[in-house]
């Protein structure tokens, strides 16, 4: 059967991971190559970057990083930030991307996830929704969480689907930063719409985190950024605790 | 010189990488000559059977295919795997290279369980069910990487390994003669997969 997959994202500023970060042993604590490298050692099953830079320069230095880490790790790399028209997508998969993610892009144009699932098939789209409770709804949130599009989630991961997204990254507002463990409410309802693999985001602080996750049907990856970058949690001592928790994960 | 065929098919970046840390010579090469001048030849792919087949027809590289695979070790990825068979039913039904027995079918009609998801998609351990020199740093149970939603079976003795899927055993690699297949991507596998490119350079 598949193992469940742990997935450490990065955050990439002007070629710098800009996460609190504690690495000691690393030359460079920021540098996405190093951190990269250390992740693949450490059995990280895929990597997230996400491009949070606003400038063209920015951006070139982001296709640079990326170009790097996939001349080196070979695992997969699912990119995102920015992605807002095909020509997006093509940029970073020909840097080595091996799937795009598309949140704020796909809000703005919701052909865009048709098109791109068209061009580079189903397995390469990746929807990225940041979720909060409003009036006691799911509520879609725009531009890294700050605005509320007034749209049902589950109704707009539904769509998504449809029209090709295969695979789906939901952080919950609510729980993100606070580490007391995913929100499971939410994916569950996520789970219960959707047949696509779902990677849960937001809210891990421990490992029994994961494997309470994991204990959930429908759930195929956690993402996290800080607890791995801090070192709170270590990706090899945590795929054995899960193992031991009977969960599949390739160590 | 490991020769990786370029048809207009997919992204060849991580599998030239991946070569290249490896310190291997490769060449991504659509021209006949090159793929008779090369030690080995690497058929990559993604999309379609029957876009990927048209393309290989198109460009003549459909018969030099079968006639280098005579002569030196061959090795399909995923789709280039699935290229390898008599036939596929994605979509219609497509003839193959028919270098390897089998044939291509559709994950989702063969599994009982309508909550596993296609594509098949993530990392699932390879059980080793005949020895073979493309293991040679490879050891039985480890994980690979797949994408895939259309799978080979009816393989003929030719399966090399294979990763349980629900009730499905998904063809992970076959061989025969010097065909060599994998459904899996190695070049995304990471050191388990690079280590089994090391060994086909090995063959």
């Amino acid at each position: 059967m598949l193992a469940k997959r742990i997935i450490p994202c990065l955050d990439v500023k002007d070629g710098r991971v800009v996460k609190g970060t504690n690495f000691e042993g690393l030359r460079d604590l920021a540098d996405p190559v190093e951190m990269a490298r250390f992740y693949n050692e450490s059995g990280a099953d895929e990597l997230v970057f996400y491009d949070i830079t606003a400038s063209a320069e920015g951006r070139s230095l982001f296709a640079d990083v990326l170009r790097r880490v996939a001349a080196e790790i070979f695992i997969p790399l699912t990119v995102g930030g920015g992605i807002r028209t095909l020509e997006d997508f093509d940029r970073v998969l020909k840097c080595g991307a091996d799937k795009v993610s598309v949140n704020s892009g796909a809000i703005a144009d919701p052909a865009l996830i048709r098109a791109a699932a068209e061009t580079y098939g189903d397995q390469c789209v990746v929807l990225s929704m940041d979720v909060k409770r409003v009036e006691g709804q799911f509520r879609l949130f725009a531009k890294g969480g700050r605005e509320d599009t007034g749209i049902d989630a589950m109704e707009w991961a539904v769509r998504g689907v449809e029209n090709g997204a295969g695979e789906i990254v939901l952080n919950s507002i609510d729980t993100d930063g606070v580490r007391a463990g995913f929100d499971l409410e939410m994916l569950d309802a996520l789970a219960s719409r959707v047949q696509v693999p779902i990677v849960a985001s937001g809210g891990a602080g421990r490992m029994e985190d994961f494997a309470e996750l994991f204990a959930h049907s429908g759930m195929d990856a956690g993402l996290a950024a800080s607890i791995f970058h801090t070192r709170q949690v270590e990706i090899r001592e945590l795929k054995r605790f899960l193992r031991d928790c009977g969960v599949e994960v390739r160590l | 010189m490991i020769a990786i065929v370029e048809y207009g098919v997919g992204n060849l970046f991580s599998l030239t990488s991946s070569l290249q840390a490896l310190g291997l010579e490769t060449e991504v090469t659509g021209d006949a000559e090159r793929l008779r001048a090369a030690d080995r030849i690497i058929l990559p792919g993604v999309g379609a059977f029957g876009n990927a087949k048209a393309k290989l027809d198109d460009t003549g590289l459909t018969p030099v295919l079968r006639e280098e695979a005579e002569r030196k070790p061959l090795l399909g990825i995923c789709l280039g795997m699935q290229l390898l068979f008599e036939r596929s039913l994605e979509y219609g039904e497509h003839s193959g290279l028919g270098l390897v027995p089998g044939q291509v079918a559709a994950l989702r009609e063969d599994l009982t369980d309508p909550a596993l998801k296609v594509p098949h998609m993530g990392w699932n351990s390879l059980r080793i069910v005949r020895e073979d020199p493309l293991f040679r740093h490879f050891r039985d149970g480890e994980y690979v990487y797949y994408v895939h939603s259309f799978y080979a079976k009816e393989c003929d003795g030719s399966t090399l390994g294979i990763s349980e899927y629900g009730n499905v055993p998904v063809t992970g690699a076959v061989r025969r003669g010097n065909v060599w297949g994998t459904q899996f991507h190695p070049e995304k596998s990471g050191d388990a997969g690079l280590r089994l490119l090391q060994a086909f350079a090995e063959l």
